[in-house]
C-alpha cells in the first residue's frame, strides 16, 4: 500500500515570478481552498518535500538554486510548474537573464498554465502530480 | 508478569493514542481556522509515506541516535506503567530527550544545529519541573511507583494545584506548542523554527513523529499519576488540558527563548516550588 497520494507534501520556490503565482499558491491554504484537507502540507524543506512547486522562469541567477533544491529532495520526487512563466519563460522568455522554463535545469513533471495560474488549476496539477509521484515510486519499489 | 503486559501494552497502544491525538488536534486546529482540515489518520498517512520514501543519512551514528530516541521514549513510557521508581523515569524521560538533541546535533547544517541547541533549552526549561513533580507526588502519596501512587488512598491533584498549573505549561513545551515551540513545531514550517528536523529525511523523520506520539502518551500518563483516584478523570483532564493547549497555540505567538526559560523557570519555582515547600510547612 502506498501512502504518498494521500500526504503530498509540498515545497514551494519562487524562480523570478511576479508573484501573481506565489498568491495563488498561498490562495491553496487559505481556508476557501484548504489544500491540508488532501493531507499537503507546505513545507520549507526539500529534506522534507515530495512535490516541487515553481513558480516564475529560471535566471541565471538561480539555477544553481533550482537544481540544488531538486538534489536535496528524497526520492520519489515530482516538480510541478505552475504558471506561464515557469512552464516556458512567459513573457520574460526573451529577456537577457532569463533561462527559460524550469524544464531548462530539471526534469518537470507536471505543466500548469495560466497567468497567474488558478488556485483550482494548481491544485489539479498538484493531483497530477501525485499520480506522477506514484508511478515514480512504482518504478523505483 | 503483570507489569510486563502493563509495559507491553504502553509500547503497542501509546503510539496508536499520539498518533490519533494529534490527528484530532489537526482537525481542531482547522476547525478553528475555519478549515475543513484532513483525515483523523493523516498522522498515520505522513509516518507511512516516510517509511517508504528515501532516506538520507548523513553520518552513521544519525540514525542509532533517532531510533535510540523512540526506544528510550517508549521504554520511559513501560518503565512508568511497570512500576520503576518515578524518579528514574523522569531520568530516562531527559536521556531520551537528550538523544534528538544529539542526533540534530550530528549534522553540519547551521540550522539543524540551533535547533538542537534550542532544543536543549528548552529541555533545561522543562526537566526541573518534572523532578519537582514526581518529587511532590512521591511525598504526598509516600509511594514512588506508578501502581503505588494510584493504589494510594491520598487524592494528589488537590493537594498539588501548584504542580498542576506548571504542568499546563511545561506540556505546552513538551507537546511542541506555541508560544514554546521555539525547537519544532508542526505549522508554519522554516529553517529556524523546525531547525531541529530539517536534515532528516524520510524514516529519520517518522522516527521523531512516533517518539512524539510515545511523548504525547507519556504526559497523559503523568496527568493520570496526578488524578491518581481516577484514571477515567485523569485521561479526561489532559484532554481537556490538550484541547487548551490547541486554543492557546493558535491564539499566541512565539516567544524568544529568554522567554521561554525564565518564564517557566519562574512557573517552576513559584507554583511548583512554593506547592511543595507549602506541603512541608503544613505537613510539619
Amino acid at each position: 500500500m502506498s501512502f504518498f497520494s494521500k500526504s503530498p507534501w509540498i515545497l514551494h520556490y519562487d524562480g523570478s515570478s511576479c508573484n501573481g503565482c506565489d498568491i495563488e499558491v498561498l490562495a491553496c491554504l487559505t481556508p476557501f481552498y484548504d489544500l491540508e484537507r488532501f493531507g499537503i502540507v507546505n513545507t520549507g524543506n526539500p529534506k522534507h518535500a515530495d512535490i516541487l512547486l515553481i513558480t516564475g522562469s529560471v535566471n541565471e541567477r538561480n539555477i544553481e538554486i533550482v537544481q540544488n533544491l531538486y538534489r536535496q529532495m528524497p526520492d520519489p520526487k515530482v516538480v510541478v510548474a505552475v504558471g506561464a512563466c515557469a512552464c516556458s519563460g512567459g513573457i520574460f522568455a526573451r529577456a537577457y537573464n532569463i533561462q527559460g522554463g524550469v524544464d531548462k535545469v530539471v526534469p518537470v513533471d507536471v505543466y500548469v498554465p495560466g497567468c497567474a495560474a488558478r488556485p483550482e488549476s494548481i491544485i489539479d496539477g498538484v493531483v497530477q502530480g501525485i499520480a506522477a509521484l506514484e508511478q515514480k515510486r512504482k518504478k523505483t519499489a | 508478569m503483570t507489569l510486563a503486559i502493563y509495559a507491553l501494552l504502553f509500547v503497542v497502544v501509546a503510539p496508536v493514542f499520539g498518533g490519533l491525538l494529534t490527528g484530532a488536534d489537526r482537525i481542531v486546529t482547522a476547525r478553528m481556522q475555519s478549515r475543513v482540515g484532513p483525515p483523523i489518520l493523516q498522522p498515520f498517512y505522513d509516518v507511512g509515506k516516510l517509511f517508504q520514501k528515501q532516506s538520507r543519512l548523513l553520518n552513521p551514528i544519525q540514525e542509532p541516535l533517532l531510533l535510540g530516541h523512540v526506544v528510550m521514549m517508549a521504554a520511559t513510557g513501560a518503565m512508568l506503567v511497570s512500576g520503576t521508581d518515578l524518579i528514574l523515569v523522569t531520568f530516562v524521560f531527559a536521556l531520551a530527550s537528550l538523544l534528538l538533541v544529539l542526533a540534530a546535533g550530528s549534522a553540519y547544517s547551521p540550522y539543524s544545529f540551533a535547533g538542537a541547541e534550542r532544543e536543549l533549552i528548552v529541555l533545561l526549561a522543562a526537566e526541573p519541573f518534572f523532578i519537582l513533580m514526581m518529587a511532590a507526588i512521591c511525598k504526598v502519596t509516600n509511594a514512588s511507583s506508578y501502581q503505588d501512587v494510584l493504589a494510594s488512598p491520598t487524592w494528589v491533584a488537590p493537594q498539588l494545584p501548584g504542580i498542576l498549573i506548571a504542568f499546563l505549561m511545561v506540556a505546552t513545551i513538551k507537546l511542541r506548542k506555541s508560544p514554546f515551540d521555539i525547537s519544532t513545531s508542526h505549522h508554519a514550517h522554516q529553517e529556524l523554527v523546525s531547525g531541529l528536523t530539517s536534515d532528516m529525511s524520510g524514516r529519520l523523520l517518522a522516527y521523531v513523529e512516533l517518539a512524539h506520539w510515545y511523548e504525547s502518551a507519556l504526559l497523559c500518563a503523568f496527568t493520570v499519576l496526578l488524578f491518581n483516584w481516577s484514571i477515567p478523570l485523569g485521561i479526561a483532564a489532559f484532554l481537556v488540558a490538550y484541547g487548551g493547549e490547541v486554543l492557546v497555540d493558535n491564539a499566541t505567538s512565539r516567544i524568544k527563548w529568554q522567554l521561554v526559560l525564565r518564564s517557566t523557570w519562574v512557573a517552576t519555582l513559584l507554583f511548583a516550588g512554593g506547592n511543595v515547600l507549602a506541603l512541608f510547612v503544613v505537613g510539619r
